[in-house]
């Protein structure tokens, strides 16, 4: 009886959690003029229009080269930094780590703000490079945590065998450290491409005039009506975001089990 | 190949001293064991040697040149560790030819150096697997392989057969003490497995609490142990509190509370330290007490009665707990058809020779 309750409640929870995204994934494909049920037919006019809608193409172009950008560079700066606090020992390391993991916990708002504060005083204006910026600093936190759980993991054994071997720190490094990492290095990419790819909040401050990432693009249509082609761009975000990982981590299965 | 030589080696980490004042010279293609209890310090020397530490004071120098200041990558050292360490997402082929691509070696003479290696570990033909896809033991072959292909001045292993199980264990002791005398190369083997020292090594350095205790051939530590440390920590010892009542032509008389009389040989060098009169420690190895005259009496032997207050059956041997007046003493004997029963009165016999009197 009990767990029947227990079971009751876990369905709902579900329910409760990925009926709005079920619900759009269903109207993305109604034939019907209004964003909304009943359901009339199947249709994939409303992917059409969305492909010959300008706006939306370069908002798309907007977010994947931010996504891969923020990717790139969050996990370039979330290597160094967790080798730096994993690997050696130097005053003030607590207090680095804080303020690396801080973008976390400081509200999005108040990090936007803070930034375009900064901007305002070095007297530049906003940019893409900005957004680049941001979304590398929101992403950071991530990438730092996942990559230190696992170069924890990595025993220096095998950095200290390889340098009594002869290879250089860089050879190292390159030899070592970082394809023992790769899979870590992999996820805190995908971590950070997802991250920028679905952030809204602080895009807003910080996207320059007149550009737009896909999100912002879509609630920028959503203050003029719930179009049915919103519905089908809710499809392809969340065809992106849910997919990519997957995606990857099947491929990341596919190729360590073709090494064994 | 070459010598290694510590002047005055100190390593403090913050306020904790891992090593103090070690001067230590490891003879050229020798192999030479740093024995001593957990957290003596063993690691943290080999590790200053390797170039992983550095030292707070001191010199290391190898071929007579001072390395301080070398990187490790560039000191031509051949590491072994106790977890093996071979790259996991290496083939067994790359991990042993790693150190190779960094001397410049060209690939066919890099691969004819690899299958050597692997023939001289006794693992021919897994070039092609991966670390995983080997037992404990078999990677611990391969670590080997991979530290010695290079060619190093100096072989540095720490604990390299401890994650192995027993049978195992003593196999490749034997093999590992075989190849270093093959190949010849200057070693320095970190182990705090007493048997393992004593069965391997040319020389032991026994070590406690970061300090260097005594520096010998195994014989010598076992036999003439240079302190209470070292006779405790090697084998089964009994230590007994003495006065030296009078020296003649190398033998000591000694007056032991609870034993009465007692001589000790001296080795020629001990001599100068053992003055008339004054109060010694003396140490006896538990197997040198032969109950019941199993052995042909001496010149200067001490025979003595004692009780057995407790026997642990060890199949060939006996270790008997005994008890001789007020001072207890253990003894290891062979055992002939059934060990002494608990209770039993006991004669022990003591030869001058097995006496060793501890410095101060
Ligand atoms: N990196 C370090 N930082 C602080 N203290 C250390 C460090 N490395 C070693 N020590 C200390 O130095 C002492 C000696 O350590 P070491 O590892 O050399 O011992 P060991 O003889 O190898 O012991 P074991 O047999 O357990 O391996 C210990 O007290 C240890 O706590
Ligand atoms: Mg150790």
């Amino acid at each position: 009886m009990g767990w029947n309750l227990i079971r009751l409640y876990a369905v709902a929870v579900y329910i409760f959690m990925f009926a709005p995204v079920a619900v759009v994934l269903l109207l993305a494909f109604n034939s019907s003029q209004f964003g909304g049920f009943p359901i009339e037919g199947f249709s994939l006019q409303w992917f059409e229009k969305l492909y010959e809608n300008e706006a939306i193409v370069r908002a798309f172009k907007t977010s994947f080269v931010l996504g891969i950008g923020t990717a790139i560079l969050a996990t370039t700066i979330g290597i160094l930094a967790s080798l730096a606090l994993v690997r050696y020992r130097f005053p003030g390391k607590a207090w680095i780590t804080t303020f690396l993991i801080s973008p976390v916990l400081v509200p999005e708002t108040v990090l936007a703000v803070g930034l375009l504060l900064f901007l305002r005083w070095l007297s530049m204006p906003r940019s893409f490079a900005l957004l680049l910026i941001g979304h590398t600093i929101i992403a950071l936190p991530f990438v730092v945590l996942v990559v230190q759980a696992r170069l924890v993991g990595i025993r220096k054994d095998y950095e200290e065998a390889a340098l009594s071997l002869g290879a250089n720190p860089l050879q190292t490094f390159f030899q070592i450290t970082l394809p023992l990492l790769m899979p870590a290095v992999f996820a805190g990419a995908l971590f950070a491409f997802t991250i920028s790819f679905d952030n809204i909040t602080a895009t807003i401050f910080w996207r320059p005039a007149g550009s737009e990432t896909v999100p912002t693009q879509i609630f920028g249509m959503l203050r003029n009506s719930v179009s049915p082609e919103i519905n089908a761009l809710g499809f392809v975000m969340i065809v992106i975001t849910v997919g990519v990982p997957l995606m990857a981590g099947g491929l990341a299965r596919y190729f360590t089990r073709k090494k064994r | 190949m070459a010598q290694v030589e510590l002047v005055g080696i100190r390593k403090a980490f913050g306020p904790v001293v891992a090593v103090e004042d070690a001067n230590i010279t490891f003879e050229e293609g020798s192999f030479t064991t740093l024995l001593g209890p957990s957290g003596c310090g063993k690691t943290t020397l080999l590790r200053m040697i390797a170039g992983l530490e550095s030292p707070t004071t001191g010199d290391i120098l190898v071929g007579g040149r001072r390395v301080n200041d070398i990187p490790i990558h560039k000191r031509n050292l051949g590491l072994v560790f106790q977890n093996y360490a071979l790259f996991p997402h290496k083939t067994i082929g790359e991990n042993i030819a790693f150190g190779l691509k960094y001397r410049g070696v060209p690939k066919e003479d890099a691969r004819k150096k690899v299958t050597e290696a692997l023939n001289i570990v006794r693992l021919p033909g897994v070039e092609e697997r991966f670390p995983t896809q080997l037992s404990g033991g078999q990677q611990q072959r391969i670590a080997l392989a991979r530290a010695i292909v290079i060619e190093p001045d100096v072989l540095l292993l720490d604990e390299p057969l401890s994650a192995l199980d027993a049978n195992l264990r003593e196999e490749m002791r034997v093999e590992l003490k075989a190849i270093q005398n093959r190949i010849g190369v200057t070693s320095i083997f970190v182990t705090h497995d007493q048997s393992e020292a004593l069965a391997m090594s040319d020389r032991i350095v026994v070590m406690s609490a970061g300090r260097v205790e005594q520096i010998g051939t195994p014989e010598l530590v076992y036999n003439r142990p240079a302190s209470e440390f070292v006779t405790t920590f090697l084998g089964n010892a009994n230590i007994l509190s003495g006065t030296v009542k009078a020296l003649n032509d190398g033998i000591a008389e000694l007056e032991v509370p609870a034993l009465g009389s007692l001589y000790a040989m001296l080795e020629a060098s001990e001599r100068q330290q053992v003055k008339s009169g004054a109060p010694v420690k003396l140490s006896i190895k538990a197997e040198k007490l032969a109950l019941e005259d199993q052995r042909t009496a001496e010149e200067h032997d001490t025979v003595l009665t004692a009780q057995v207050r407790d026997v642990d059956y060890q199949g060939q041997v006996a270790r008997y707990f005994l008890q001789a007046g007020n001072q207890a003493l253990q003894a290891i004997n062979q055992i002939d058809e059934r060990p002494h029963t608990v209770g039993a009165d006991v004669s022990v016999r003591i030869r001058a020779r097995d006496c060793v009197i501890l410095p101060a």
